[in-house]
């Protein structure tokens, strides 16, 4: 009521500070600290996935570069190989023709060399076969006098003609 | 079952105990009513109509009663056949300390006739309880009457009195639920809540962050500071107020008691006092950027409104809860009123009655949380200003 009682308000006082005092240390210590602790977890909790899934995002970014990095190392394997296996083939096309013309040659020069024995030593028959054929027909011409007469004149005609 | 289901069950059955309840007054002021009519009957037959007028149904007599701090805790009957627990009287007199039951006030009624006026009162040895106040008796063992006031000297009182038993009950209740909570965060630690902890922790959570954080402006090193006292206002206020709703345990009317919110006002008034830093007695006593005659017009305004803050803290609880038992207790009054014309007319108000009685207990219901409210988000605010920080 709207009579103020000095005695009720001593007791209200009291009272009042004694439930305040008890509260504070028997439960509102305890239950603000829980409550404190598990807003504290949450957050952190919360702050953790989101670390976790940036971190998660940078492993996964990383790995596609990784692979793409692969990826192009082998594409520059195969080209390099590839590039290689041309070079290879090449070097060997020209070795193989440069050794075949090599050869051709050697063996034209062979031809050559071979042709011109040859052709020396069918020079060479050739002189003695003549001379042996000229022998026999002078000796065939020689054989009666006025042959031999006609012969010389012949060829003394021909030795002036030459002069 | 569903949460729904559950919440419904458990409004019909709140329904279900206020119906009843308000019913179980109305026959008990009914019984009260009656009572007080054979005594006006024993009364001489001089003062018959005169008496019979004044003294049937007092309707402002049985409210105030009804919202008075009392000497015993009154549940259900009159006079020799009433139930009752009879609080211990605690007296400081001129010749020291003196305790006894009230019981012996109780059982000891005096009824003096003064000027053609009746007037009762409970004696015991040399005190005298009239209108549950305590006065010494004076010479002739009597009481001094001048126009119903009585002039006798009184010792000081400091007896548990129904209000004090109401604080000390609230104060169990609350140290009981809370104690419960904090050991159910002990012993549910990671887990989910549970149990009564479940009940009280959107309760805290919600005094915590949307009350007390909030009127700091998310400042939680300052908040964190007042949040146990302020918590602990919360809560005794809304207990209180609702102590004050339950039927048949002696009506309290805790809150609704200037001497209590006094008190309660004062330590917010303390508080904010000493923890005031120097720009909140600076915005004060020297307003910054303001003419100098309007310093003059301000700073008495300002020093003021340190006293007005918790005065207004005081008379708003204490109107808004003893205005709630008043409606409901006038509703009951007009169905005895009506009641005495006679008994059909009684019963028809009744029934209106008791439909606006139910309304206004839900009303009730509400003021009891919305006060604790208010008294609690205001404190706040006191406080956050007490320890603002320079922001000009």
């Amino acid at each position: 009521m709207l009579t103020v009682s000095y005695g009720t308000m001593i007791w209200m006082s009291i009272a009042f500070i004694v439930v305040l005092f008890l509260l504070k240390k028997f439960a509102w210590k305890p239950i603000l600290k829980a409550i404190k602790d598990r807003e504290d977890h949450i957050e952190e909790s919360l702050q953790m996935a989101t670390k976790v899934k940036s971190e998660m995002q940078e492993l996964k970014s990383s790995n596609e570069k990784l692979l793409l990095d692969a990826r192009t190392e082998r594409d520059n394997l195969l080209k390099d190989a590839r590039t290689t296996k041309d070079e290879i083939i090449q070097e060997a096309k020209t070795k193989a023709s440069e050794e075949a013309d090599k050869m051709i040659a050697s063996a034209k020069e062979a031809i050559e060399n071979e042709k011109l024995a040859a052709l020396t030593q069918l020079k060479n028959e050739v002189g003695v076969l003549s001379l042996e054929i000229a022998e026999k027909i002078i000796r065939e011409r020689l054989s009666d006098d006025a042959n031999q007469n006609e012969l010389v004149a012949k060829l003394l005609s021909e030795v002036k003609l030459e002069q | 079952m569903t949460v729904d289901t559950l919440r419904f069950k458990g409004l019909g059955k709140a329904f279900a105990v206020f119906t009843v309840s308000i019913f179980l007054s109305f026959a008990a002021f009914a019984q009260h009513d009656e009572d007080s009519s054979h005594e006006s009957e024993d009364q001489s037959e001089v003062h018959e109509e005169h008496a019979n007028s004044e003294k049937s149904f007092n309707a402002s007599e049985m409210i105030m009663h009804h919202v008075s701090d009392a000497h015993e805790i009154h549940f259900v009957g009159e006079g020799e056949n009433s139930i009752a627990i009879y609080l211990p009287v605690i007296l400081q007199t001129n010749e020291g300390w003196e305790f006894f039951s009230s019981s012996h006030f109780y059982h000891n009624p005096v009824s003096i006739n003064e000027h053609g006026e009746e007037f009762s009162f409970f004696k015991y040895e040399d005190f005298i309880l009239f209108h549950e106040h305590i006065y010494y008796a004076n010479e002739e063992g009597g009481l001094t009457l001048e126009h119903g006031h009585a002039l006798n000297e009184s010792p000081f009182d400091m007896s548990i009195t129904k209000n004090v038993a109401g604080i000390f009950f609230a104060i169990f209740i609350l140290y009981f639920i809370l104690r419960a909570t904090a050991k159910g965060y002990k012993k549910n630690e990671g887990h989910a809540p549970k149990g009564i902890q479940a009940v009280m922790e959107p309760l805290i959570l919600f005094v915590k962050n949307d009350v007390i954080l909030s009127s700091f402006g998310g400042d939680k090193e300052r908040a964190d500071k007042y949040t146990p006292y302020l918590l602990t206002t919360f809560f005794f206020i809304w207990v209180s107020n609702m102590l004050g709703l339950i039927p048949f345990i002696g009506g309290f009317n805790i809150t609704g008691t200037l001497a209590i919110t006094l008190v309660l006002a004062s330590f917010i008034f303390l508080i904010t006092t000493f923890s005031g830093n120097k720009h909140y007695w600076g915005h004060i006593l020297w307003p910054a950027g303001v003419p100098a005659f309007v310093k003059v017009i301000l700073v008495p305004i300002e020093i003021a409104s340190i006293f007005i803050k918790p005065t207004v803290l005081m008379v708003r609880l204490t109107a808004n809860i003893m205005a709630g038992h008043i409606i409901i207790l006038a509703f009951v009054s007009l169905i005895l009123i009506f009641g005495m014309q006679s008994a059909a007319v009684g019963y028809g108000v009744g029934v209106g009655s008791t439909i606006f009685m139910v309304f206004m207990y839900f009303i009730e219901l509400l003021v009891a949380f919305l006060q604790a409210y208010v008294f609690t988000l205001l404190a706040s605010i006191y406080f956050a200003d007490a320890t603002q920080k320079a922001h000009h």
